[in-house]
């Protein structure tokens, strides 16, 4: 397994080198630029842009310029909030993110394991259809219509949390509600398939008949194997919760890193798109390696050789 | 999607021939949610789908007198109408046209590569399935705006690029969840009997792997479909796909919601139409799922 | 027994920290204002838009400034000569101090107003100096090197000498824009990257920058060595980037915020309902137009198709119904509000909308257009709910007049390349003034202006009438070439008037000291709260 590990670590760097390749050429090609504006700037003052950017020299040239400057961890100057690095302002968003979304994961997991295996031990119930059907509408209702429902309801109407801000602990209920109802929904989904599936088969049955208790039988066997197609929803889903969310960012104005993802493509904040790019992609080989390695301890037949 | 998925499921019981399919059908049939949450898709596409035939206002009729007005069923307007006078029932069925279609050809694209694809990095193993992983990784970091960005720029806006964009971002978590399922599934006795008797590697990846996955698949490609519906309302924000006057499920609650407030008609309509059938379909694909597991009858 | 003893000091400690809290509020006036987004920049010499300027003025004060109703008056500077010809300005500062306790010398502005136009700075705005300050231009193109060659001087640490390329009537007002606020120049060498960062930055206006927190929120707190720090009852600022503007709307009236950046239309209605008195709706500085590509054929080349567009588009329908912001339905290119300067309009300002469709029908069908050749338009806008509401509504008014017109929407960048490269028919533009005068109109429709004419618009009378402007001292004589130029314009039609901006600020009642002006420029250092 560590062997394992150590080839898979080993594996990143190739990785993120062709997602830093392909990305950088890529935006490169889409029409517009950092500088373009509905006031056109002069062509004179343009040039003295670009060359201060370096955005003058030819495409090789900035690719090595880049390539150079990570090798450093340095991401270059964002070219939208010129007074920060993107380096900065990813440090300065990422623990808010990260902050939020854990804890919207955390109670994600536990709602939505509770909901899933409950429906599935209730299969065909009316147990089983409410708790799917209720999860199922934290992804039906987009969260760009959940957002404002709750600051107008809890906000606004009742009063009893902030609207917006960022700093105290009343302004993490509504964003974290926000972000775990979409993942409530496909991780209760996603067990009680493979909870149903689990429960149906030989070993199960067997430690029914042995006469194990049905709770150990449940959390310590069952549950166990039912959650190998969640494992495996979560690697990118972690990677996607803790880098935040544009909407749930820019309704209750959190300081979080998620508009960036957004903004810096749609404003060509040419470094600040590779440096989220960079950023997330050894974020999801991460978590991605951490749900394999997961398939081993769950189910010991899963074997990488 | 029925016809996709109403495969055999696993080739170790074929030999029972049709009586599988039948007893797939009759076990769909015997789940009422899930027959009812059929009747309801049915119903709704063939709302959409003959919008056109009801005698409805046109899709960009304005009225005047009627700007953001609340839901007025004498004259016909049950959902109310948008801030520019324009009837948003008859909107939600033509957009539902849309929604339907990029909701179901998105998903099946999705759902096709990414079985194939995550079957066959489970079952091959070893440097192949960690090239073929470490690509999964690449895609998922691509900046998707710039993607869409370029093919709207490149290939113009026709809307069979959207399905592409949308189908080739969805096919990913599907290829993760099926390699993983595959993993386990192909160190099972009946898996490598198959291998042993020199049955073809596509012949087992298709007749015992993916059937045996199909459970989590069918139920991930219900989580896909709201996903791939509200992709597209920001894939048209981004100039690809639908414009004006044609809209879609999820431009209008996009709409809809920036006027929560003051005209609530317009986000609950389309939102409550959206939410029925997303509803609708969790139970089909529930059903459809536990029709389809081989181990539980 | 311990337990009972802390539920009962719980509370009293309780309320002894609220108390402190509740003291401390009133002891310290706060206004919390939602400023639209984040700054991109507190450079002065680097920025470009609204919200960056909104702060820069209470950070900076430049040589004029304002009064709450838009009026100019001393700022940094308490008097000022002009020389006959207009091309020198002498001012003499005023004593006044940075937050370091540094004095304001005449050299501050001078190291400012060279760190604009020095093409190392690469600033966007550099071009607000060019053709205005002796020198600027070339040495913003790099043709000129010696950077000591800019029409600025230090006479002495009190005495500015400013020397123009020709006579700008309006330089005064010009001289308030956010791009020529003074910097101090020791703070910006001793920290070239970090100089705007809390702690380091040092700023000459009524408010020094205390913290920020990019993407929450921006606090300043009182210059005690402002000039005028006496008369400046507001402590302390707390500036919050606000993107959605429905939730900004929330938070004002949850309490959150004091003043807002804007108000969504579709909130308009409400807000008459029921906030009325804390609604500021004011004429702003700008119009909105749906530029025509002159390079493309039909409409290129027949002004009458043109015309019967713009005819048709029925603009009070259009600010009643759709904008619903108090908008001013324009007959004109020139937003009003402008000193001095007489409005011009369309011909068919004062016809009825009946008569204007009427109009428009005979023009096209003159023109060989009709029910079975019917002429066709393709509408270009970007992605925003506002744009798509007035395109999906001018397209039926099209519609009505018998002209099939497409609606299609771009990305923003994506946009603005089709604009500039003049790929498309017809655009949604907006324009807002830098500077109150008519040429921040009139020169974008130069033939010289490169891609900003993105109408592709050529007159060669027009160009005369806007050029010789420039050379003409005598004020009135200047406006009426202007007013000229501003006529031929509105003949040849190259743009369809839409309307002109309004600005929708939601205000605290609580707040006194707020008045309209077209540059909708509020400074806290003006308002107070009421006890």
């Amino acid at each position: 397994m560590f062997h394992y590990f150590l080839k898979r670590l080993g594996g990143a760097v190739p990785t993120l080198f062709i997602i830093i390749t392909g990305s950088f050429f890529m935006i490169r090609l889409a029409p517009g630029g950092p500088f373009d504006r509905e006031r056109v700037v002069p062509p004179d003052i343009m040039a003295n842009l670009l060359k201060a950017y370096h955005l003058d020299e030819d495409l090789w040239h900035q690719y090595l310029r880049y390539l150079i400057g990570l090798s450093h961890f340095d991401f270059g100057p964002s070219f939208k909030y010129k007074d920060f690095s993107v380096a900065q302002l990813i440090a300065q968003g990422f623990p808010t993110s990260l902050t939020l979304g854990t804890v919207a994961m955390i109670a994600a997991l536990t709602v939505g394991l509770t909901l899933g295996v409950w429906a599935a031990l209730r299969q065909n119930s009316m147990i089983d259809y409410s708790a799917m059907g209720i999860s199922m509408l934290g992804i039906a209702v987009p969260n760009f219509v959940i957002a404002p429902m709750l600051t107008l309801v809890f906000g606004l109407m009742l009063g009893w949390l902030p609207v917006g801000g960022w700093g105290q602990p009343a302004n993490y209920v509504l964003p974290v509600i926000a972000l775990c109802l979409p993942q409530i929904a496909a991780i209760a989904r996603l067990t009680r398939a493979s909870m149903i599936e689990v429960l149906g088969s030989n070993f199960v049955r067997t430690a029914r008949a042995k006469g194990m208790p049905e709770r150990i039988t449940i959390t310590r066997h069952a549950l166990r194997a039912a959650l190998l197609p969640v494992v495996s929803y979560l690697g990118p889903a972690i990677a996607q919760i803790i880098t935040g969310s544009v909407v749930v960012e820019q309704i209750f104005s959190i300081p979080g890193i998620g508009r960036y993802f957004v903004q810096s493509s749609l404003n060509r904040d040419y470094t600040m798109v590779m440096g989220v790019t960079v950023f997330y992609g050894a974020l999801v080989i991460l978590c991605n390696l951490a749900a394999d390695l997961l398939y081993g301890v769950l189910d010991p037949k899963v074997r990488y050789d | 999607m029925a016809e996709i998925t109403l495969q055999p499921p696993s080739g170790a019981i074929e030999v029972k021939g049709r009586s599988l399919w039948a007893d797939a059908r009759h076990r769909f049939l015997q789940n009422k949610a899930a027959v009812v949450g059929l009747a309801v898709l049915v119903l709704i596409a063939i709302a959409c789908f003959g919008a056109p035939y009801f005698g409805l206002r046109a899709q960009d009729d304005i009225n005047w007198d009627m700007i953001q007005a609340a839901p007025d069923w004498s004259q016909g307007y049950f959902f109310g109408t948008d801030s520019n006078g324009r009837d948003v029932f008859v909107r939600t069925l033509y957009g539902g046209q849309v929604s339907l279609t990029v909701g179901i050809v998105s998903t099946l694209v999705s759902l096709v590569i990414g079985t194939l694809y995550g079957a066959t990095a489970g079952f091959l193993g070893g440097r192949i399935d960690g090239a073929m992983m470490r690509f999964v990784d690449m895609l998922y970091s691509i900046p998707f705006i710039f993607f869409v960005i370029l093919l709207t720029v490149y290939f113009g806006r026709e809307i069979v690029y959207m399905y592409i964009a949308i189908g080739a971002v969805n096919w990913l978590d599907m290829a993760r969840i099926v390699r993983g399922q595959t993993l386990s599934i192909k160190r099972k006795e009946y898996i490598e009997a198959a291998h042993a008797s020199g049955v073809s590697t596509w012949r087992i990846i298709t007749r015992h792997i993916i059937p045996n996955c199909l459970g989590p698949v069918v139920v991930y490609m219900t989580l896909t479909v709201p996903v791939v519906i509200l992709t597209e309302s920001f894939i048209s924000f981004l100039g690809m796909g639908v414009q004006e006057p044609q809209s879609s499920w999820g431009t209008l609650v996009a709409e809809g919601a920036d006027n929560l407030e003051n005209a609530p008609w317009r986000v609950l309509g389309p939102g409550a139409v959206l939410a029925v059938t997303l509803l609708a379909l969790n139970f089909v694909g529930d059903g459809l799922r536990d029709a389809l597991d081989p181990k539980d009858r | 027994m311990k337990e009972a003893l802390r539920k009962l000091l719980l509370p009293a400690v309780a309320a002894a920290v609220l108390t402190a809290g509740a003291f401390t509020a009133q002891a310290e006036t706060v206004l919390h204002r939602g400023n639209g987004a984040e700054p991109e920049t507190l450079d002065p010499q680097k920025s470009t838009g609204v919200p960056e300027a909104n702060i820069q003025y209470e950070l900076f004060e430049g040589l004029t400034t304002y009064t709450p109703d838009g009026k100019i008056v001393p700022g940094m500077a308490e008097k000022w000569e002009v020389s006959d010809d207009g091309l020198t300005y002498t001012f003499h500062l005023r004593d006044s101090k940075w937050s370091n306790g540094d004095p304001v010398t005449a050299g501050d502005f001078v190291f400012a107003f060279r760190r604009l136009v020095d093409p190392a700075t690469a600033s966007d705005y550099a071009y607000i100096i060019s053709d205005v300050v002796a020198n600027a231009s070339e040495i913003s193109a790099g043709t000129e090197k010696d950077i000591t060659k800019l029409g600025i001087q230090a006479v002495d640490d009190h005495t500015l000498k400013i020397t123009l390329a020709h006579a700008t009537p309006y330089f005064l007002g010009l001289l308030r824009h956010s791009s020529l606020l003074p910097v101090n120049e020791n703070s910006v060498k001793a920290h070239p990257d970090d100089w705007t960062k809390p702690g380091n930055l040092v700023s000459n206006g009524a408010y020094q920058l205390t913290e920020w927190t990019p993407q929450a929120s921006l606090t300043m707190v009182k210059n005690p060595n402002y000039y005028g720090a006496d008369k400046v009852k507001i402590d302390k600022l707390v500036y919050y980037p606000t993107e959605d503007l429905g939730e900004e709307f929330k938070r004002f009236r949850a309490g959150e915020l004091d003043v807002t950046y804007d108000t969504p239309s579709d909130q308009i209605k409400y807000v008459m309902a029921n906030m009325k008195d804390q609604f500021q709706n004011s004429p702003y500085l700008g119009t909105y137009y749906y530029v025509i590509n002159l390079t493309k054929e039909p409409l290129g080349k027949q002004p009458a198709l043109r015309e019967a567009l713009a005819l048709a588009v029925d603009r009070d329908k259009l600010v009643e119904k759709i904008t619903q912001s108090g908008e001013l339905p324009a007959y004109s290119w020139v937003c009003p509000g402008i000193h001095g300067w007489d409005q011009q309009f369309t011909d068919f300002k004062d016809m009825t909308q009946a008569d204007r469709e009427a109009k428009a029908k005979k023009l096209l069908a003159d023109n060989g257009y009709g029910p079975n050749n019917p002429l066709s338009v393709e509408i270009l806008y970007n992605t925003n709910e506002n744009h798509k509401k007035i395109a999906v509504a001018i397209q039926s008014m099209w519609k009505a007049i018998g002209v099939q017109a497409t609606i299609t929407n771009q990305e923003w960048k994506v946009y603005l390349g089709s604009r500039h490269d003049k790929q498309f028919q017809v655009a949604r533009a907006g324009w807002i003034g830098d500077y109150e005068d008519p040429t921040t109109f009139l020169t974008l429709f130069l033939s010289d202006a490169g891609p900003q004419n993105d109408a592709g618009y050529n007159n060669p009378d027009y160009d005369k009438l806007v050029k010789g402007s420039a050379m003409e001292t005598d004020p009135d004589k200047r406006m009426k070439m202007l007013e000229q130029a501003e006529a031929i314009f509105l003949k040849d039609l190259p743009i369809i008037p839409i309307y002109h901006y309004t600005t929708k600020h939601m205000v605290s009642p609580k707040l006194v000291g707020w008045e309209p002006n077209v540059l909708d420029y509020h400074l806290a250092r003006d308002l107070s709260f009421k006890d």
